[in-house]
């Protein structure tokens, strides 16, 4: 245990945050042993953290080129972007994990989905955040009042993507609400998450290539994927930044994943 | 060969149906019309663009009304009995079948209407007709699955609005954007879009074959 070796606060911190809470929940789940499942280790957490850091202190003091509008702001790739990844990837893994759910009907994975989404959308809000701030120095015109700006840039085919995409998770949510048996509300939430995901992605790789479009990445491909968007310093920070975020974001659900395993634990009991 | 004939007899049964409780026949007609009736009271003969998005929301909006039902009136006994008659695949392509069929005659009506109370922009008439029963088609495909979803989660209408309408976006987008080709000779035609249209329709019934079974066993 961390609490006899410590002779550093950082260990002890170290230890509250990984080891504390695993051996606590590998008693109450002997099947289940740390080993196996990948929620209980910590390795990938501290990457995480490491990433993030590596991230936030890079990002802020690579070199980035000088391009006319962009300028500085170019450094907000490095969260905005990978908002957005973390979102479809989280949304994915849900998906995923409803597919598993109608293979075996095991309540975990209802249980996974649930969150994964949830996660998701959290972080397709940050990026609508983080674009807000991003936007207002390059989009938005000066001399307009904000709401007049607000109606032209709303129009943007990403922006209606991602509402799409957050606007199904949140009837997803809604729907799983609106059922009370358990078994039955598990099955029809994920008929509708691999529904509503199958159609999803039409509406995010193709329609912004057909609607005109001010953001990069409308009609070539996709934003910050081909090699004349980004130089290769910055490529250096933006894929550890990419991994970085998703597995914050994942750690994040595991701990709202664990914590829902022992509510449904206690309800048994 | 007997897959077909069971779709056929089902959806005979939901013509029979219909014909029998003309009532809800009655009532999408009377809905369609009391609209359009609604929209000529307030507003004048609109431009090309606005008229082009009135028609595809009304669209939007009479498919809810004469699809919301198709799940919701079949009984737990009825569901039962075709539960151990019918493969769920059959059940879901007949009703799908039938909606699609109820949704074409709606479209048709509610252009004729649209034509008639709030003017005509239209330049090319035959290409907007097609694209009028392919948006109806498209509409009715998506909805009868959410309606069965709907009914799975004994919720009103109002559910199947709140899971439908981001999933019908990228469709109206679509359609709004090569309706204003047809109100503009000068603007092109995109034959792809048609293409990626179609290819939706057929993503959405090959999911809902697939996902049905799920739905409807308990």
């Amino acid at each position: 245990m961390g609490f006899r070796s410590a002779c550093g606060g950082s260990k002890f911190v170290l230890s509250l945050l990984f080891e504390f809470d695993f051996r606590f929940l590998c008693k109450n789940f002997p099947g289940m042993t740390p080993t196996k499942n990948y929620m209980y280790k910590s390795w990938w957490k501290i990457l995480s953290v490491v990433l993030l850091i590596y991230t936030v202190v890079a990002g802020l003091l690579i070199k980035v080129p000088d391009l006319p509008a962009l300028e500085e702001t170019v450094r907000n790739l490095f969260f905005h972007v990978c908002m957005w990844f973390g979102m479809m990837i989280l949304f994915t893994v849900s998906v995923i994990n409803s597919i598993r759910y109608l293979r075996t009907f095991n309540l975990r994975y209802d249980i996974y989905a649930r969150h994964y989404a949830t996660v998701g959308i959290v972080m397709g809000l940050l990026g609508y955040a983080t674009g807000t701030v991003w936007m207002s120095y390059t989009w938005a015109d000066p001399n307009n009042p904000a709401t007049a700006s607000f109606g032209t840039i709303a129009r943007e085919p990403k922006l209606i993507g991602a509402a799409i995409a957050l606007l199904i998770y949140f009837a997803y949510l809604v729907l799983r609400d609106s059922i009370n048996d358990m078994d039955k509300k598990a099955r029809i939430s994920a008929v509708y998450n691999i529904f509503a995901y199958a159609m999803l992605f039409p509406s995010i790789w193709i329609v912004p290539r057909i609607l005109p479009s001010l953001h990069p990445g409308g009609s070539e491909g996709n934003p910050a994927m081909n090699f004349k968007d980004m130089d290769s310093n910055m490529r250096l920070v933006f894929y550890p930044a990419v991994i970085g975020w998703t597995l914050l974001g994942v750690w994040i659900t595991t701990l709202k994943i664990r914590l829902s395993l022992l509510k449904e634990k206690q309800m048994v009991q | 060969m007997s897959s077909v004939r069971h779709i056929l007899t089902l959806f005979r049964k939901e013509l029979l149906l219909e014909v029998r409780q003309q009532y809800s026949f009655y009532g999408i007609l009377l809905y369609i019309g009391a609209t359009i009736y609604v929209l000529f009271m307030t507003m004048d003969e609109p431009e090309a663009e606005v008229w082009n998005g009135l028609f595809w929301i009304i669209q939007l909006f009479i498919c809810i009304n004469a699809v919301a039902k198709s799940f919701l009136q079949e009984s737990k006994g009825r569901m039962l009995y075709f539960y151990s008659i019918v493969s769920p695949g059959n059940f879901v392509l007949s009703k799908l079948l039938f909606n699609s069929a109820l949704m074409l005659i709606m479209s048709l009506l509610s252009l004729v209407l649209f034509m008639l109370f709030l003017g005509n922009p239209i330049q090319r008439a035959l290409p907007f007709t097609g694209l009028v029963l392919l948006g109806g088609w498209s509409l009715s495909l998506i909805f009868t699955f959410l309606a069965a979803i709907a009914a799975r989660a004994q919720q009103n209408a109002a559910i199947m609005a709140v899971l439908g309408f981001p999933l019908i976006i990228p469709q109206l987008l679509l359609l709004s954007q090569l309706a204003n080709a047809t109100f503009n000779p000068a603007l092109p035609f995109h034959a792809s879009t048609i293409a990626l249209l179609v290819a939706l329709d057929v993503m959405v019934i090959i999911l809902a074959v697939i996902l049905f079974p799920f739905l409807w066993k308990d």
